[in-house]
């Protein structure tokens, strides 16, 4: 399998790595600590992100309100996630925590607002 | 004329950790002025994670990290006012500021706490050449165009500049759709944390472009393209390497200056490296009874540090008002050595100072595997071994009051020395 070259975020060293699948496990190189090889297979292997973004709200302050996925999402449904957010709207009021969408595409994962809106009659 | 006992502008991350400290250190009447029309600052247009790793030990949004802010703030009652400006502050604390509830307004303060943040640097502060169309957005505008009002700022996007800002808004701008062909950054190196080039530009496949600089800018009522070109050594655009981009939006990300205007009519004077007021231990300008805290004083890149600074504000102002602080004599300065651009604070007076004095700084280039060394007159009090040192990165040091065996007069420095040297 071809290795994947990347550079470590744990912390701020920033390691260059490559990181490849050999018989029952991987290859590592470049990194300084036991948690870049972690992280490195994690990346190869199954890579998350935390997804944030907004959607409409109805009579709020604001016209839109941020959103989280409350877990991190794979990696490669990171548009077909904002696609089906996107098509959501709420209406104040709302707190933060409260859930939107409930197990988004298949994940698992809800989506939340990050932030509390109450209720604004203009 | 109002009175309130501490008087606190800005109504951010730094306003909003400074007056809950304050309150907690026992002053009751204190007043919160914020000029937008509503608490938080700029965090409530930060929807991105990563905020408060220090402070609350998890990750948060920038409007999860402000909400914890307002409700203590509300729970404790603090008076604020909002869609309020400050016009100026005169140097015996006495504050004018305006409405359109209470209109104009005299506020006697027996502190006044700074903390109005910073601004983006513009096109103009960057002398761009070219036409001047629509379509060219400081990176924060942008953010708050998008992630507060729901208008979205273009299609097709060239970033300069590869500070945090700019690289969070290449990856918000592609999510919801635009095409971000380019990020230009000046220098040989990113001012943004690894983790964002890695989770906004890698996982995009945006491409960034280091040694680069947009040279002009075209389009007549909109922009229609920028030509970016290759940098030298001396940051010279070389002839020869321009390139055209067909793009309708710019967004500059090159930097922050702290919002000094006010200060400036109260008499305080600024570092002209950090553009922000000198301060001492307690975060206290020259002036007596006025502080300041977060990014008015220096541009912080991480908000925890901004709390942890408004909060030795908010303790110090208070102090202040229950008639606490001791010797105010002349004091110990710090001075940033070989490889450091600047140390905040820049004057420490000993016996004011808890159990340890804290100093924030930056470098001045990318290091790695070097020295940080700490003398006070010369004389060697602490070596720390560090593996890896960047400008886009501030460090934070901590040396404990016994090792602070330092005179009124004595000159703190911090440097950077090679291993082995």
């Amino acid at each position: 399998m071809q290795g994947k070259e990347m550079i470590c975020i744990v912390c701020p060293l920033g390691c260059r790595m490559k990181v490849s699948k050999n018989e029952g496990g991987y290859d590592i190189a470049g990194n300084k600590c036991l948690r870049g090889e972690d992280y490195g297979i994690k990346e190869l292997t199954n890579p998350t992100r935390i997804l944030t973004t907004t959607v409409k709200i109805k009579n709020g302050l604001l016209s839109r309100i941020p959103v989280k996925t409350k877990e991190p999402i794979p990696k490669s449904k990171i548009f077909q996630c904002m696609k089906v957010i996107n098509s959501v709207e709420v209406e104040a009021p709302i707190s933060v925590g409260d859930v939107v969408i409930k197990d988004i595409c298949g994940t698992g994962i809800d989506i939340v607002v990050s932030r509390s809106m109450e209720e604004s009659i203009n | 004329m109002l009175y309130y006992d501490i008087l606190i502008i800005g109504g951010g991350p730094a306003g909003l950790a400074a007056a809950i400290e304050a309150k907690k250190n026992g002053v009751d009447k204190i007043l919160v002025i914020e000029r937008d029309r509503e608490l938080g600052g700029i965090l409530q247009q930060c929807i991105h994670n990563g905020f408060g790793l220090h402070i609350f030990k998890e990750e948060l949004t920038g409007p999860e990290y402000a909400e914890r802010f307002i409700k203590e703030l509300q729970e404790f009652k603090i008076e604020y006012k909002l869609d309020t400006m400050v016009l100026d502050i005169r140097e015996d604390r006495v504050v004018s500021a305006i409405n359109t509830v209470d209109g104009f307004m005299s506020i006697k303060a027996g502190a006044i706490i700074l903390a109005m943040g910073c601004r983006e640097r513009t096109r103009g502060a960057i002398n761009i050449a070219g036409t001047r169309p629509a379509g060219v957005f400081t990176a924060g505008t942008a953010q708050r165009f998008i992630n507060m009002e729901g208008y979205m700022v273009g299609k097709k996007v060239v970033v300069l500049g590869s500070g945090d800002i700019g690289l969070i808004m290449a990856r918000r701008m592609t999510l919801e759709g635009a095409e971000v062909l380019a990020v230009a950054e000046l220098m040989p190196f990113s001012g943004g944390l690894t983790r964002n080039i890695v989770q906004c530009l890698e996982d995009f496949d945006i491409p960034l472009l280091l040694s680069h600089t947009v040279t002009e800018i075209r389009g007549k009522d909109r922009v229609e393209g920028v030509v970016i070109a290759k940098v030298d050594e001396n940051r010279k655009p070389i002839p020869g390497t321009e390139k055209y981009f067909e793009c309708d939006t710019l967004l500059l990300s090159v930097g922050l200056i702290p919002e000094n205007e006010i200060s400036k009519s109260g008499g305080i004077i600024l570092d002209p490296v950090t553009s922000g007021p000198i301060v001492n231990e307690g975060m206290e300008t020259n002036i007596e009874g006025i502080f300041a805290c977060g990014n008015v004083v220096h541009v912080h890149d991480l908000v925890d540090f901004v709390t942890e600074e408004s909060r030795r504000a908010g303790k110090n102002a208070a102090r202040y008002i229950k008639k606490e602080v001791k010797n105010y004599g002349s004091m110990a300065k710090t001075k940033a050595g070989t490889g450091i651009s600047y140390i905040v604070p820049q004057m420490i007076r000993g016996e004011n100072i808890d159990r340890t004095l804290d100093l924030f700084m930056r470098v001045d280039d990318v290091y790695t595997d070097i020295n940080m060394v700490i003398t006070i007159d010369g004389k060697e009090i602490k070596r720390m071994k560090k593996r890896h040192l960047a400008p886009g990165e501030m460090e934070a040091i901590k040396i404990k009051k016994e090792d602070l065996i330092a005179s009124e007069s004595s000159v703190i420095t911090v440097s950077l020395e090679k291993e082995g040297a």
